[in-house]
């Protein structure tokens, strides 16, 4: 190490006189820039942590003069939010909800505010657009087809109880048998065929004739003598084409021989009464709503 | 010593055998076997050698370069392993088709996102760190490694720590801790490797010939020893069972996040950026054959930028269940550390004052330049993100994903291809890289690349932060979640393709490497002797 300083040729500045491995360094001052900006930010630091909260104390942290918390802040805007929907908000509770007229500043609230609760609480089963998701038996809500009626105070009683759940006891329930225990293979088979062949022209006449007979014997007491369905029991429509699970053969032997369970949460005991009357108006706004 | 060895490599076997077969899940069964075939192997290499004549010790002259030539190799061969890993999972988010179904659960993103971060992060990174600053301390202090082998264990233990961590994934042992989940027997071996990389750092310095210690040493220094501490205390934790991988952590709740952010944030500070800031104080003024441009810089903006960044981690945690009080103080201290961050990316381009030139002529210069310039942009980007407002709009969002990525694809990855390229030709002893045009492709395809990711993660994120508070005019939420995820689809398309230019850059790096190490030249070349101080 060579430790008497040197000036640089290419910069006219001299060295530190230090050498590893062949760096040397430059003895340049700090760029002003640089300490200016440096400063700025320490002296602004020194202004924002007075004015915020910031400094940890013996018994909890400054307050900053400005009073600012983010719990406040989030109260706030939540109580201005409310604040200015109150009005319509009770309304929408106190309202008979058949009776909501088309193009009234309550509808139109009743089917945004719902539309917020859909994509929040909804969406996950029944996907963002309503479409449902066949393959995991979460019912189409664009459709005509209701399991348990398409009426909007209908749809507000599934929302409020839901189904086949154990937390709500008034909770839509119906429990279709697995036939699996009371069929032979031959008669799954016919009775498949039968169901199969009552939306499809390809399908083998003889054995759904035999399978219609079974049918009324087993299955017409719910799902109807023309297999038309009943909402009061939940029992789908089966002529209609709409498959909550599929309508293809080895999806209906799967439905016969082991029954379907699909449960929906109870919503009236997890979001508020206006809530549930809103989005039951939405659900009931998409287009199949009776 | 040969049989305390044998004996000790025994045992070894012995345990791991039981725990192979007493253990409660599938990674810990594995990894017992894993570490059962390692002391086998090596049980069988001493036992061969026992008693054999000891080969003259012709090694101990010199500079202890074998074992970064090790490191160089492991440095591009992670570094591929780990620019894959995140090419395929960008291209699971824009098609989930890519989870396979056939695969579960060992192919889906949950599990395969650990092992990109920590593959680009830990082993590639890790590995260009270790293997740099064994370079660069024995160079800058004139002296050998300091304790013989123990460099040897320091890298070994470190690869073998990277494939337990790696296969524990895979198979689902993880403390779900980001960037630091591997488990609990995988963070003591790791903090055994690390005590002795620190010993055998901190040696060669304190036997260093010069009189003062560099500046790239100060924050290599500064990297191992706080490493050290935040791995300590981020991982504390009992395990469930010493036959199972389980572990809880002694943290809980906001605590618990607020460790982890100190440790997160830190990683990113004292692995990422330190560290990195050491390799450049060696490399930049090599590579540009001119002096450092300010002393006086370095030491501020070193003593600055460690003494802020431990400080900065709450702004992970705005809006949160963390006090407003830590908050503000983690934004604060972020934006005070914008000029510290910047006195490094100064003090690197001002040293190619009078050498700028070059940046026309050398695309290894190239590569050290626009690293820098990446660190500069990602310095500046962070401490803008820490401020609150903009962070409410940010946080959760890809702008995260494409801030990290500027500034580890950007600065950490093209200051690595860099020194790699500065050392590769020294090591094996060759004048200079097999193919500068290749270089130059590999440059063109990673910058490239790094501008398609980051400006992709900008628009969806942005845009997805715009789309979670739009909200109607009576106050309601627009846009579901699913509504966001469809709306970046094309954003995710191009990310991956900007990750499929990076991954081509490394390969032809990875060619290039090994055309040069192959090359007509021998391989054996005179060890260069330790230069005594000048």
């Amino acid at each position: 190490m060579s430790d008497a300083p040197k000036v640089d040729k290419e910069t006219g500045v001299e060295t530190t006189g230090h050498s590893w491995d062949g760096i040397e360094e430059l003895n340049s001052p700090l760029p002003r820039w640089w300490l200016w900006t440096f400063y700025l930010t320490i002296i602004w630091a020194i202004g924002y942590t007075i004015a915020y909260p910031a400094w940890p104390m013996v018994r909890g942290a400054t307050e900053g003069v400005l009073g600012w918390s983010t719990r406040a802040n989030v109260a706030a805007d939540i109580e201005e939010h409310e604040a200015l929907n109150a009005d319509l908000a009770n309304a929408l509770v106190a309202a008979d909800l058949t009776t909501l007229e088309t193009g009234s500043d309550l509808l139109r609230y009743a089917t945004s505010r719902g539309q917020a609760v859909f994509i929040a609480n909804c969406s996950q089963c029944h996907g963002s657009g309503a479409a449902g998701v066949q393959a995991a038996g979460y019912p189409n809500l664009l459709d005509d087809a209701w399991l348990w009626g398409g009426e909007i105070d209908q749809i507000a009683y599934t929302v409020r109880h839901g189904i086949r759940n154990e937390t709500d006891p008034d909770a839509r329930w119906s429990e279709m048998p697995a036939f699996a225990d009371i069929f032979s293979r031959e008669e799954t088979e016919a009775v498949v065929e039968y169901v199969y062949s009552l939306t499809s022209d390809d399908h083998d006449a003889a054995l759904a004739e035999t399978g219609s007979t079974l049918f009324l014997d087993n299955c017409a007491a719910c799902h109807g003598d023309n297999a038309m369905g009943n909402p009061d029991l939940g029992a789908p429509n089966l002529s209609d084409a709409i498959w909550l699970y599929g309508g293809d053969r080895d999806t209906l032997t799967e439905t016969v021989m082991n029954s379907r369970f699909g449960v929906m949460p109870a919503w009236g005991l997890r979001i508020s009464e206006a809530d549930v009357r809103a989005v039951s108006a939405y659900v009931h706004s998409l287009g199949g709503g009776e | 010593m040969d049989y305390f060895k044998l004996v000790a490599l025994a045992l070894v076997m012995l345990v791991s055998a039981i725990a192979a077969d007493w253990g409660h899940d599938i990674a810990y069964r594995v990894h017992a076997l894993i570490i059962l075939a390692v002391a086998a192997g090596m049980f069988i290499w001493t036992l061969r050698r026992t008693d054999e004549p000891v080969g003259a010790a012709v090694t101990d002259t010199g500079y202890m370069d074998d074992v970064v030539r090790a490191g160089v190799i492991a440095t591009a061969f992670w570094g591929v392993v780990g620019f894959l890993a995140g090419t395929f999972i960008a291209f699971q988010l824009a098609f989930p088709a890519l989870n396979f179904d056939w695969g579960q659960p060992f192919t889906n993103f949950g599990r395969l996102r650990p092992l990109h971060t920590s593959a680009v992060i830990f082993a590639f990174g890790g590995n260009a760190l270790i293997a740099t600053s064994f370079y660069i301390v024995q160079r800058t202090s004139g002296v050998r490694l300091f304790g013989g082998k123990a460099a040897w264990f320091v890298f070994w233990g470190y690869q073998l720590f990277i494939v337990l961590a790696a296969t524990g994934y895979l198979l689902g042992a993880t403390q779900s801790k980001e960037y630091a989940e591997p488990e609990w027997y995988v963070d003591i071996w790791l903090t055994l490797v690390w005590v002795v990389y620190l010993i055998v750092f901190m040696g060669t310095i304190f036997t260093r010939k010069e009189k003062h210690i560099y500046v790239a040493n100060w924050f290599l220094l500064s990297f191992i020893v706080t490493v050290a501490m935040l791995h300590i205390v981020n991982n504390l934790s009992i395990p469930v069972s010493i036959w199972g991988s389980k572990s809880v952590q002694v943290f809980a709740g906001v605590q618990d996040a607020m460790t982890q952010w100190w440790y997160g944030h830190n990683a990113v500070g004292f692995f990422l950026t330190a560290g990195f800031l050491g390799m450049m104080y060696y490399f930049v003024p090599k590579q540009a054959g001119r002096p450092v441009y300010s002393y006086k810089l370095s030491i501020i903006h070193f003593w600055a930028l460690i003494f802020l960044y431990i400080w900065a981690g709450p702004h992970h945690l705005h809006y949160t269940a963390l006090p407003d009080w830590a908050s503000t103080l983690g934004m604060v201290f972020s934006i005070v550390l914008w000029m510290p961050s910047w006195g490094g990316m100064i003090n690197g381009l001002m040293t190619l004052q009078g050498a700028w030139d070059k940046l026309r002529t050398d695309p290894i210069m190239r590569m050290f330049v626009i690293s820098l310039g990446f660190y500069g942009m990602s310095t500046f980007e962070g401490p803008m993100m820490s401020i609150r407002a903009v962070n409410s709009l940010s946080h959760y969002t890809d702008w995260t994903i494409g801030h990290v990525h500027s500034g580890a694809l950007g600065w950490n990855g093209m200051i690595t291809f860099g020194a790699l390229y500065f050392l590769t030709p020294r090591l094996w002893g060759r004048d200079k890289m097999y193919s500068m045009p290749a270089i130059n492709w590999h440059f063109w395809l990673a910058t490239i690349g790094i501008v398609l990711y980051a400006a992709s993660m900008w628009v969806t994120g942005i845009m997805e932060g715009l789309m979670w508070r739009e909200v109607d005019d009576q106050g309601f939420l627009v846009n579901s979640f699913a509504d966001t995820v469809s709306a970046k689809f094309p954003m995710y398309v191009v990310r991956g393709l900007g990750g499929v230019m990076y991954l081509t850059g490394a390969l032809i790096m990875v060619w290039n490497m090994w055309m040069t190490i192959r090359g007509a030249k021998p391989a054996v070349t005179p060890v260069p002797s330790a230069t005594p101080a000048e």
